[in-house]
C-alpha cells in the first residue's frame, strides 16, 4: 500500500492561547514497498507526521492517505515503533508480540502461531517466555519490531527506532530490521535525525526545515543493497550523500554560528 | 561476631531476647509499679487470664475480622473511585478540591458521629475503617493513572484495542505496583480504623478490651491487646507483601 501526503498542515494550540505551528505544505508519497527516510533538525515537527499517520490524531489541513483512503483515526494498515520499546513490562516477550493481535478478535492459537514466527524472524528464538526486564536495549527493540510486525501492517512508520541504542549494536540492528522489512517487503516511513542511517536504509530522503517543518529536499540514494544497510555502509557514495545532506540542513553556517 | 554479623536473622533474635530480659528485670529493679508497667512475666499471665476470663479469643478474631472487612470494602471503594476518577479528567478536576479536603480530614475524629448515627454496634468501626482506608488506595491509583506512558496508550490506540481493552490491558497492570503500595499502607491504617471504632464505642473487640483495662488501671491487660493488634496488623501486612511479591514479579529487585 501506497501512503500519501497531501498538502499536510498541522497546528497546535499552546497554553498561552496562541497556535504553534508543527509542519506545513506537506506533500508527498511513499510508493508500495519503498523505504523512505525523514531527517531534519529537532523539533521540525517529524513526530508530528508519525501521530497523524497512525490516526491518533487528525492534520488542521490537508489529508493523509493510505492507499488513497484518508486516514480518520487508528487503522490496521499501520504499525509504529518508537524509540522507547514499549513493550509492556508485566508480559512475556511472546504475550508482548501478541498484544497487536488481541484487539482484532484473532483465535489465540492462531496469535501465539504469528508471534512465534516473528520472534524467530526477529532473531528472538528462545526467548518467548522472557520478561522485557530480562533482554537487552537491542533485543527489547527487536521484540517490538516482532510486535509490529505481527499485526501484518502494510505500512510501519519507525520513529527514531535505534536512537537509544549502542553505536555496535545500532548497526547490527538497522542491517536486522533493513533484511526483515524488505523480507517482508512493507511500505516504510523511517523518522531519524542520524544522516548516515537514512542513507543506509532508504531509497529516499526528505528533509524537512525547522519548524514550522517543511519539505526544502528530497534525494534519491541511487545505492544497491537496501537490505543490507552494513553493506552499503562500506561503499565510498555513502559519505558523498551525507554531505549532501549534511549542506541542505545548513549545519556548516550553523557550526559557525555556536 | 563474625557469626552475628552474617546472619542478621539470629541478631534480630538476641535483640528481641535481649528487650523481654530487659523488660523483666528493669520495671522492679526501678520500682514501678505493676499498674504502670508490668513486667514480661505477669503481662503473660495477664494473658492466661483473658483467655480464660475475658473471651479474648472471640475478641480478636471480632477485632481481625473487622479489619479485614473494613480493608477490603475500604479498598475496593477507593480503587474503583480512583479508576473512575483517572478516567474523566473533568470530574477528577471537579472533585479533587472535596477529595484533598476529605484526605486531611482526621478520619478516627469521625467516630463519635458514627457512634451518634448508628449507635453502640459494629458499623461505627466498619466505617471508620472503611473511611481511613479509603483515601490512601484512592489518591495512589488516580496518581498512577495519571501517569500512565502517554506512548503506550497511543500505541494501544493504534492497534484499535476498545477503552475498555486499554484499561484492562494497559491502565490497570500499569497502576498495580501503586495500588498495591497504597494497599499496603491502608492494611496499617485497616488497624488503626478498628482501634479506634472500639475504644470510642463498642463492646467488643481489642479496641474495647484497652478502653476496660485502662478503666481498671490493668496496664497488662492494655499491652496484651496493643501486642495482638500489632500482631493482626503484621498478619495482613504480610499478606499483601506475599501477594504483592506475587504479582508484581516482572518488576527486577536489587538484592541487597
Amino acid at each position: 500500500m501506497a501512503l500519501e501526503y497531501r498538502g499536510v498542515r498541522k497546528e497546535f494550540h499552546t497554553a498561552k492561547g496562541g497556535a504553534l505551528t508543527a509542519v506545513k505544505d506537506i506533500t508527498f508519497r511513499v510508493e508500495e514497498g519503498e523505504f523512505v527516510a525523514v531527517v531534519g533538525p529537532s523539533g521540525c515537527g517529524k513526530s508530528t507526521l508519525l501521530s497523524m499517520t497512525a490516526g491518533l490524531y487528525q492534520p488542521t489541513a490537508g489529508e493523509v492517505l493510505v492507499s488513497n483512503e484518508p486516514v480518520t483515526g487508528p487503522n490496521a494498515h499501520v504499525g509504529f515503533m518508537l524509540q522507547k520499546d514499549l513493550l509492556l513490562p508485566w508480559r512475556s516477550i511472546l504475550a508482548n508480540i501478541e498484544f497487536g493481535l488481541e484487539a482484532r478478535g484473532v483465535p489465540r492459537a492462531i496469535r501465539r502461531e504469528r508471534a512465534m514466527r516473528e520472534l524467530a524472524h526477529c532473531h528472538l528464538a528462545g526467548f518467548e517466555n522472557h520478561y522485557p526486564y530480562q533482554l537487552s536495549g537491542g533485543m527489547r527493540q527487536r521484540a517490538a519490531l516482532a510486535r509490529t510486525l505481527a499485526i501484518d501492517p502494510e505500512i510501519i512508520l519507525l520513529d527514531e527506532p535505534f536512537s537509544a541504542l549502542d553505536a555496535q549494536t545500532k548497526l547490527l540492528l538497522q542491517n536486522s530490521f533493513g533484511k526483515t522489512i524488505a523480507a517482508a517487503k512493507k511500505t516504510t516511513l523511517l523518522i531519524t535525525h542520524d544522516l548516515s542511517e537514512a542513507v543506509l536504509m532508504s531509497d529516499r530522503i526528505l528533509i524537512l526545515s525547522e519548524r514550522p517543518g517543511t519539505i526544502v529536499a528530497e534525494i534519491r540514494v541511487d545505492l544497491p543493497h537496501r537490505d543490507e544497510p552494513l553493506k552499503r555502509r562500506l561503499m565510498p557514495e555513502v559519505g558523498q550523500y551525507a554531505a549532501q545532506l549534511f549542506q541542505h540542513l545548513k549545519l556548516e553556517e550553523k557550526a559557525d554560528a555556536a | 561476631m563474625q557469626i552475628l554479623r552474617n546472619n542478621h536473622w539470629l541478631m534480630t533474635v538476641l535483640v528481641l531476647v535481649g528487650v523481654i530480659v530487659l523488660w523483666e528485670v528493669l520495671p522492679p529493679a526501678l520500682g514501678v509499679p505493676r499498674f504502670i508497667i508490668p513486667t514480661f512475666s505477669q503481662t503473660l499471665d495477664e494473658l492466661g487470664r483473658m483467655w480464660r476470663q475475658e473471651d479474648l479469643l472471640a475478641n480478636t478474631a471480632s477485632t481481625a475480622l473487622f479489619t479485614v472487612l473494613g480493608f477490603v470494602l475500604g479498598s475496593v471503594l477507593g480503587a474503583a473511585i480512583g479508576y473512575l476518577l483517572g478516567m474523566s479528567e473533568f470530574w477528577e478536576k471537579v472533585l479533587s478540591p472535596y477529595i484533598l479536603a476529605l484526605q486531611i480530614a482526621p478520619k478516627v475524629a469521625f467516630a463519635p458521629l458514627f457512634i451518634m448515627w448508628f449507635g453502640f454496634n459494629s458499623m461505627p468501626k466498619l466505617l471508620v475503617t472503611v473511611l481511613i482506608v479509603f483515601f490512601p488506595v484512592l489518591v495512589n491509583v488516580l496518581q498512577a493513572m495519571k501517569t500512565v506512558d502517554r506512548d503506550i496508550l497511543n500505541l494501544a490506540r493504534a492497534y484499535t484495542l476498545t477503552r475498555w481493552q486499554i484499561f484492562w490491558k494497559v491502565q490497570f497492570p500499569s497502576t498495580l505496583p501503586s495500588l498495591m503500595a497504597g494497599l499496603r499502607i491502608a492494611s496499617t491504617l485497616a488497624v488503626i480504623g478498628v482501634t479506634v471504632g472500639e475504644l470510642v464505642g463498642g463492646n467488643t473487640g481489642l479496641g474495647f478490651l484497652i478502653s476496660f483495662g485502662s478503666g481498671q488501671a490493668n496496664a497488662a491487660m492494655v499491652f496484651n491487646a496493643i501486642i495482638l493488634l500489632t500482631l493482626i496488623g503484621i498478619a495482613l501486612y504480610s499478606v499483601l507483601t506475599w501477594v504483592e511479591a506475587r504479582l508484581l514479579h516482572y518488576i527486577p529487585r536489587s538484592d541487597h
